[in-house]
């Protein structure tokens, strides 16, 4: 059955909210008045029905394991999303005067240091909406920097053939010449590659460590030097810092500029899409390049009165790069995660995010063939096909998965291993779930080979079977109310 | 608590992987970095982190000790409590993209009803999944206008009117591009509204942007504008506050071919600045140019209407250095806060809290306008904002107003040097007849003293 859209289901004359009546004198109305307002009349039963239906639809981590390489789909703690909302937080505005929201200023003051002090970073900017706009941020800041320095032809950025796509299309978008370097055999960056690169119109080199395959790169700190000694940058892709908690700091190994990922490793909430964060870390020689403003201590505190918070302006900062602060909300479940582990419990996420990804692999790698064969970080990536299976593809595996009730690993990330599953369970999994995970993958290859019909035809037991994705893309019907533009 | 394994589990994973202890599990970090001590404080407990978590909140001053007549971008709004009811269920906000369709359609058609919501307050074809905020919609619209002219135009005409962080955002959006943006530094424009920008649209020009109602809470009719900018072949982009959109005709009836915003209005709290949503819609021709993530309709294979993610091709994922954006990760739950909170006040409810905005506001402004030493700015209609010349520094009369629990309008002087002692004052169906009352009170005080 499926659940009708809102507009379908609105009732001319329902109300769902009503407001009191004006207490002021009422002015006159605007000449530019709105004739129509096209929105749904529904009570609040029926939103709230309607919404309790829709989310009985989704899969969630909630309900179950949820293995999707390079997103660290770890549990989000449910006091997070108390502490987010307490009112001192949650009712203070952006632009308040700084003596009144001193609160704020101190937990992003501490968050800064404390990602600074995880990462091996000297300076912090918490203001990047995501990931994405953390790279941004980054390259922009590697950017400035050579501007600085009067070097300006240094405008190439390398990124190994398995990076994610947001490094490209952020170098392209900050204006930097994009070469994809590739990987060696043993899922490293190609030295020899990068030598090659290595010249005076080198800006940097995107790396993410461990990379998409999971691995941590064996040469990391030559990669760094070898960059370095050609005058270029390594900005670090932190998506996967969920492997390297306590365990080493990127910035130590010689990465210039780092994006967190507050959304996988610091426990915040997907939510179907966002919203995330993505502080960014940078080196001593970087600070004066971050985004403004920045939160520090304006004036030093004493014995009876603690010190002031405020803003300041770094000198040749690259500019805002969102509106306000950034993503507040994130930032206080953060903190409220740090605070809750301290260092010895960050050191123990990775290690058993790690733990858990190679005890998989270690059970998988008879029944799966294993991109890269050596001991793998907190994710791993096996190929969803089978020389005496060859109609079976990931996509095939993935779809009978949920038969399975489990949901799959990414599909075809990263692009350079062929029909790639790449699985991550993260920390928060028992082995009794890995041990199930085991089974049922272990019987779908068994399937795969003796009724590939069955996972051909998968889902089964979903709400809605496979999609018809092109008629999508053809027909565009993209909100309701609007006939197929194919039409 | 959050890692489940017990020292057996532990041990008998160890060895099934072969090894002896989690620290084999590092060989190929570097040995001389791996294993540094972090400087942290230690852990806390549930209890205890919620003592000290709320220590921190209660040393801010929030809304629920003040009045509060600050807005600029950021709006102190009731919120129904069927939002945070459906944001916060699990199966909405531990969920990822919906990259798999068959275990996400709640979150597909929870978009699709988004975007659909988005369409119709806009008056536009189409609306993506969401963006970060206000500041980088506005950003994207001229990645998009630029595109779409295939970078063969590269003058963005911004009016000074715009808010002054998406200004900021834009000239950082654009450092390495070859994109000019003019416009917006000519400060003696400021009272002359939509006119100014008329004379330096050119035909390099890929897009012109405004804001409705504008960061001084000013409304014009920008039909006469969207003429000259599609006259001159470019694209005008529009920048609104959504909950004025209850009153005011949409953009798309003025000819606008982008319409951004900042959509924290609908049901999101202020929460120091986010996170809240960018919107981004716009006219169907300009669809594959648009930034983020879209959801379609279509079909399953047991014949079902069902939806899913559409023009991937134009993404990140797909398209990698050649994307029409970067963007990854949006404000998925940000938009489905915005969607429970337009349905539920639907038709009749956005109206009444856009007519309640509209009423107090314009009874604040006849109230202070007419004190002694006070005088409005400006004569433009206007929706829940404006802005009054104040007889003294703005910082130090809010310092007064604090005083008293009231949360002052914004400093224009921070951002327009020529505004120096102009306040701007936003009142929302928050602000009631006595504290605005309260309000004009003390600030009669002010200019007696
Ligand atoms: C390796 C990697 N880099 C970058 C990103 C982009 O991050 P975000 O989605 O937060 O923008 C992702 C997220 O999926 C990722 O996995």
């Amino acid at each position: 059955m499926t659940e009708p859209l809102l507009c379908d289901l609105s009732v001319p004359g329902r109300i769902g909210m009503r407001y009191p009546e004006p207490d002021v004198p009422l002015a006159e109305l605007p000449v530019l008045l709105r004739q129509d307002l096209p929105l749904p009349e529904l009570s609040e039963v029926d939103v709230v029905r309607h919404f309790t239906h829709l989310s009985k639809l989704n899969y969630n981590i909630d309900q179950g394991m949820y293995p999707l390489g390079s997103c660290t789909m770890k549990y989000n703690p449910k006091i997070n999303e108390d502490t987010a909302r307490l009112p001192g937080f949650a009712l203070s505005h952006p632009l308040q005067p700084i003596e009144t929201i001193q609160g704020n200023l101190l937990l992003m003051y501490e968050l800064q240091k404390w990602l600074g002090e995880i990462g091996g970073f000297a300076g912090m900017t918490l203001q990047p909406a995501a990931g994405a706009q953390g790279e941004l941020t980054g390259v922009l800041i590697i950017r400035a920097y050579f501007k600085s320095r009067g070097e300006t032809k240094r405008t190439k950025i390398l990124i190994p053939d398995s990076a994610h796509g947001t490094n490209p299309a952020t170098s392209a978008m900050s204006g930097m010449q994009v070469v994809e370097l590739k990987s060696d055999e043993r899922g490293n960056v190609n030295l020899e590659a990068l030598k090659s690169h290595c010249d005076e119109t080198l800006a940097g080199l995107m790396l993410t460590n461990p990379n998409t395959l999971g691995l941590f790169d064996e040469n990391v700190i030559e990669v760094c030097r070898l960059v370095h000694e050609a005058g270029g940058l390594v900005y670090g892709d932190g998506a996967n810092m969920n492997a390297l908690l306590g365990i080493v700091r990127p910035g130590d190994l010689g990465i210039d500029v780092m994006h967190y990922n507050l959304h996988k490793t610091f426990s915040t909430p997907h939510g179907g899409g966002g919203p995330g964060s993505g502080p960014v870390g940078v080196a001593a020689h970087l600070v004066d390049f971050l985004p403004y403003p920045v939160v520090d201590i304006i004036e030093e505190g004493d014995e009876d009165m603690p010190p002031l918070y405020g803003f300041v302006q770094p000198k040749q900062s690259i500019g805002r790069v969102k509106s306000f602060h950034g993503q507040f909300g994130m930032m206080v479940r953060a903190y409220t995660y740090i605070r809750m582990l301290g260092p010895e419990g960050l050191r123990r996420v990775a290690e058993h995010a790690v733990l858990n990804a190679n005890y998989l692999m270690h059970l998988l790698k008879d029944y799966y063939h294993l991109a890269y064969d050596r001991p793998c970080m907190h994710e791993f990536v096996v190929e969803g096909q089978w020389d005496d299976a060859p109609e079976i593809h990931a996509l095939d595996i993935s779809k009978r998965m949920m038969d399975y009730n489990l949901h799959p690993p990414t599909n075809y990330f990263p692009l350079i291993v062929h029909e790639a599953l790449m699985i991550e369970p993260t920390e928060t999994e028992s082995k009794q779930t890995l041990d199930k995970f085991v089974e049922v993958m272990r019987e779908i290859a068994r399937e795969a080979h003796e009724t590939p019909e069955v996972l051909k035809s998968a889902p089964h037991i979903t709400p809605v079977g496979r999609l018809d994705e092109v008629k999508a893309a053809k027909e565009l019907v993209l909100c309701c109310g609007v006939e197929s533009i194919a039409d | 608590m959050f890692i489940p394994h017990t020292q057996e589990d532990r041990e008998e994973m160890l060895r099934t992987i072969g090894i002896s202890n989690l620290d084999d599990l590092f060989q190929d970090v570097p040995a001389p970095h791996r294993f540094p001590d972090l400087n942290l404080p230690p852990a806390l407990t549930e209890m205890e982190v919620l003592q000290e978590m709320q220590s921190i909140a209660v040393s801010n001053e929030s809304m629920e000790d003040m009045i509060c007549f600050l807005g600029a971008g950021a709006y102190h709004h009731y919120v129904p409590s069927v939002v945070d009811a459906i944001i916060r269920r699990g199966e909405f906000l531990t969920a990822y993209t919906p990259y798999q369709p068959e275990l996400s359609q709640g979150t597909l058609q929870a978009i699709f009803d988004y975007q659909s919501l988005i369409t119709a307050l806009t008056d536009m074809d189409v609306s993506n999944a969401s963006h970060y905020d206000g500041s980088t919609a506005v950003a994207e619209a001229v990645a998009m206008a630029h595109a779409n002219f295939r970078g063969k135009r590269n003058r963005v005409v911004v009016s000074p009117a715009l808010h002054p962080h998406y200004r900021q955002n834009l000239r950082t959006y654009n450092q390495g591009s070859e994109i000019e943006i003019v416009g917006d530094e000519d400060l003696s424009s400021l009272s002359k509204g939509p006119e100014a920008l008329e004379d330096l649209i050119d035909l390099n020009t890929a897009l012109v942007i405004v804001q409705y109602p504008d960061f001084f809470g000013r409304v014009y009719d920008y039909t006469r504008l969207a003429d000259k900018v599609h006259a001159a072949g470019a694209l005008l982009a529009v920048s609104v506050n959504p909950i004025a959109l209850g009153l005011f005709t949409p953009p798309g009836k003025f000819g606008a071919d982008i319409v951004t915003g900042e959509g924290q209005p609908l049901g999101i709290p202020l929460s120091f600045g986010g996170p809240y949503l960018g919107i981004l819609a716009t006219r169907m021709e300009y669809v594959r140019k648009m930034a983020g993530r879209l959801v379609g309709e279509t079909v399953d294979n047991r014949g079902q209407r069902a939806y899913v993610l559409t023009l991937t091709a134009r993404e990140q994922h797909i398209r990698r250095e050649k994307a029409t954006s970067n963007i990854c990760t949006n404000q998925g739950l940000m938009a489905l806060a915005a969607t429970v909170y337009m349905s539920t006040l639907g038709k009749h409810g956005l109206r009444q809290v856009s007519e309640l905005c509209y009423h107090k506001a314009h009874y604040a402004a006849r109230s202070i306008g007419s004190l002694p030493g006070f005088s409005l700015w400006s004569d433009q209609p206007f929706f829940n904002e404006f802005v009054v010349k104040c007889p003294g520094p703005v910082d130090e009369i809010n310092m007064y107003l604090l005083s008293e629990g009231i949360l002052g309008g914004y400093n224009l002087g921070n951002d327009y040097p020529e505004l120096a002692n102009h306040m701007l004052i936003a009142v929302t169906e928050m602000n009631s007849r006595d504290d605005i009352d309260m309000l004009a009170d003390v600030l009669a005080e002010v200019s007696n003293d």
